[in-house]
């Protein structure tokens, strides 16, 4: 079993849009939403949920009003500025700023803060017509993203390992941070779609750096490229340099965003340039994926 | 006045607006500008920031004095986040879970935890023009980027006029880092399903933290009505529409603003500027 | 001998679960007695930190042995830290196992095989 993650750096890539092709032309795949946090495969793949799940957080500090004398060694001792005064003198937590490390609680004289269970959010098993889904969503404004990719992904593992899938295509989380590390954990193959501006090209270093970290073998592929080609060249340039193959080059093509606007992916709507090249870079995924599939045998 | 511009969805063009609309603030005051995206801050390739100054960003995390600590474990008791256990009888600490809150040095009865900075990231400031830049970034492989933020709103001179901090993209924890205590929210989204569904968990946000907001959408002309009849429903307010065009994605490319490039866009930046101005003051 | 071996089950007949912080059950088998205990994982739902939080819980059972599928650094590092040997790369039965390790079959991990903050 092998496991595509496409990831972007920056965000609105068209990370999401190569996602729903490669859902609909690979064959005995589970499919994984990873941005838990502004999740968007769902749009495109109208999944139909079987399961949902909650997912707490750390429980986090509650004041009680009734008990609080105002002395303020909460506030001192709070390192994340969680615990402020009110207008009427008394105490408070912030449960978005609290981190649950329950310092407060022990330091409290009048013993009138204790823990409280949070919800970060839930997680999903689907149906879809390209074949099963896990997906989440986090509470706005919640944390632990990370730990919740970590969930669905053990969750999509193990769906695999028991009925026999070939493959997990995970749709990635935008950014660098604790949910993209969490969802680079033991890929087989990372996709990183970029665009042809100064900003995409950043972005794409960073993530690089960040899979190069943890060993992650690393294709990437340029959206839009049309719509700037000597800064195209320019990252192709430094592809070739860092010893990263460019697997596909995607032009712009406004039907591709019409096609997402009908619940669509690429290949269902239409067949302008734009899916053209997501099919061919799909082709290439797959030759990739298989000739590692049979190094392993 | 702080402004903070966030979108529930990366790549709308968040980081366009806030740059040219600071740029053609700075005309008439002081403005100072926070780039608040610390995983991936882009602002500086727009507004070509002189950096000068550099802050690294760290927490505290404990250091175990191996003569003095017993293996006791009331340290690992104290830990919510199990960064420290007491293994081969001697407390050890696993810098890169830890929170930094202090909660072991605390409880240690023999005195064994001293507590010393473990680097995240760094803070950069300068002048771009008229501009006072900040910038945060965290360092490649850090899970932690809240503090990063918070380090980069430290710089602000609060006396100093306007203030737009550009959010990173989404809804969790390091948005709220970012947008808190801001007057006013503006919220960047495209016409797309995608868009819709990512704007509708940031107004869920902004609604819930309590801060006024309005919308800009970027690449109006390519997409749906969804946005536009979801605005409506909702009762917010669209100030900008900014259509697709192959000039504006070029100049975006590399690093140009829209109000140099095309002097027609700088009347509509300040315009979005008095309708946000309108809203706050209401 | 104290062993302990990472369970999908709660009997010497389960499949070794090949996570270390959040494996189903934790087996402790004495080896010269051939007696045995099964208890569930007490980090299995810890947000954060759980191969370090089963590793302190081992220690603390006094183990002198582990078998597992995988572990990670900071497992490993604390593992090391105790002297508990970590045997890896497991699979078939805890029955098979422990019949391999008295064989001799098994050899010791000299470090982590998962990359770092793969439980995060
Ligand atoms: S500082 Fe807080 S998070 Fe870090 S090891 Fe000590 S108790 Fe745990
Ligand atoms: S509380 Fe202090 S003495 Fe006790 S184990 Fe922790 S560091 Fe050592």
């Amino acid at each position: 079993m092998k496991q595509l993650l496409i990831l972007s750096g920056k965000g609105g890539t068209g990370k999401t849009t190569a996602a729903g092709v490669f859902a609909a032309l690979a064959p005995n795949k589970i499919l994984v939403d990873c941005d838990v946090d502004a999740a968007d495969f769902h749009l495109l793949l109208a999944p139909e949920i079987l399961e949902t799940h909650d997912f707490d957080a750390l429980p986090g500090a509650k004041i009680d009003p009734g008990l609080c004398n105002g002395c303020g060694i909460c506030a001192s001792v709070c390192r994340f500025e969680a615990a402020l005064k009110q207008a009427d003198g008394k105490y408070y937590v912030d449960p978005y700023l609290c981190e649950g490390c329950r310092v407060c609680v022990t330091a409290c004289p009048a013993g009138a803060i204790s823990l409280v269970d949070r919800l970060a959010g839930q997680w999903f098993v689907s149906s879809t017509r390209f074949g099963p889904l896990i997906h989440a969503r986090l509470i706005p404004g919640e944390e632990n993203s990370g730990l919740l990719v970590a969930k669905i992904r053990q969750v999509a593992t193990q769906k695999a390992n028991e009925k026999g899938y070939d493959l997990i295509i995970i749709d990635g989380p935008p950014g660098i941070g604790c949910p993209v590390i969490s969802s680079l954990t033991g890929i087989d193959l990372a996709l990183i779609i970029t665009e042809p501006t100064v900003a995409g090209k950043h972005d794409l270093e960073r993530v690089i750096q960040l899979a190069r970290h943890f060993n992650i073998p690393v294709q990437v592929a340029i959206n839009k490229w049309d719509l700037a080609p000597e800064k195209t060249d320019d990252i192709e340039a430094y592809c070739a340099a860092e010893n990263i193959p460019v697997a596909g080059r995607i032009p712009f093509d406004a039907e591709l965003v019409k096609s997402i606007a009908g619940g669509k992916t690429a290949v269902e709507a239409h067949s302008g340039p734009g899916t053209e090249a997501l099919v061919a870079l799909w082709e290439n995924m797959s030759r990739i994926l298989q000739n590692k599939s049979a190094q392993n045998q | 006045m702080k402004l903070a511009v966030a979108s529930g969805k990366g790549g709308t063009g968040k980081t366009t607006i806030a740059v040219n609309l600071a740029r053609v603030l700075a005309e008439e005051g002081p403005v100072q500008f926070i780039d608040c995206d610390v995983e991936e801050p882009n602002a500086h390739f727009f507004l070509k920031p002189s950096l000068d100054t550099e802050r690294e960003v760290s927490i505290l995390v404990p250091v175990i004095d191996r003569v003095l600590c017993n293996g006791c474990g009331e340290c690992v008791k104290a830990c919510a986040f199990n960064a420290i256990a007491v293994l081969g009888h001697k407390a050890l600490v696993f810098a890169e879970i830890c929170h930094g809150c202090g909660g072991c040095a605390r409880v240690c009865p023999t005195k064994a935890i001293t507590e010393q900075p473990n680097r995240l990231g760094v803070v950069s400031t300068g002048p771009a023009g008229n501009i006072f830049f900040v910038e945060g970034r965290i360092d490649v492989g850090t899970p932690l980027s809240v503090p990063v933020t918070k380090g980069a709103r430290r710089e602000i001179k609060e006396q100093d006029g306007i203030v737009i901090l550009d959010a990173p993209p989404g809804t969790t924890c390091p948005v709220v880092a970012a947008v808190a205590g801001c007057d006013y929210v503006l919220l960047v989204t495209e016409p797309t399903p995608f868009g819709l569904n990512d704007l509708k968990l940031a107004v869920e946000l902004v609604r819930e933290l309590d801060i006024p907001h309005g919308v800009v959408i970027n690449r109006a002309d390519i997409g749906d009505q969804g946005v536009e009849e979801f605005c409506r429903r909702e009762g917010i307010s669209i100030h900008l529409r900014i259509p697709f065009e192959r000039q504006f994605a070029e100049t975006i490319a590399h690093g140009g603003l829209l109000v140099d490039a095309f002097p027609a866009w700088r009347p509509k930046f300040q315009a979005l500027w008095h309708k946000i101005q309108e809203e706050v003051t209401v | 001998m104290k062993v302990v071996v990472t369970a999908q089950t709660n009997s010497l007949d389960s499949e070794i679960d090949p996570r270390f912080g959040r494996c189903q059950y934790l087996i402790f088998v004495d080896t010269e007695t051939d007696s045995w205990v099964a208890v569930p994982n007490p980090a299995l739902a810890e947000p954060g930190g759980a191969g370090i939080a089963v590793s302190q819980f081992v220690a603390d059972e006094k183990a002198d042995a582990l078998i597992t599928g995988n572990i990670g650094p900071n497992a490993a590092r604390g593992l090391a830290a105790q002297g508990i040997k970590v045997y890896v790369g497991s699979h078939g039965t805890v029955k098979e196992a422990l019949a391999a390790l008295k064989a001799g079959q098994l050899t010791p991990a000299s470090g982590p095989t998962v990359k770092r903050r793969s439980g995060m």
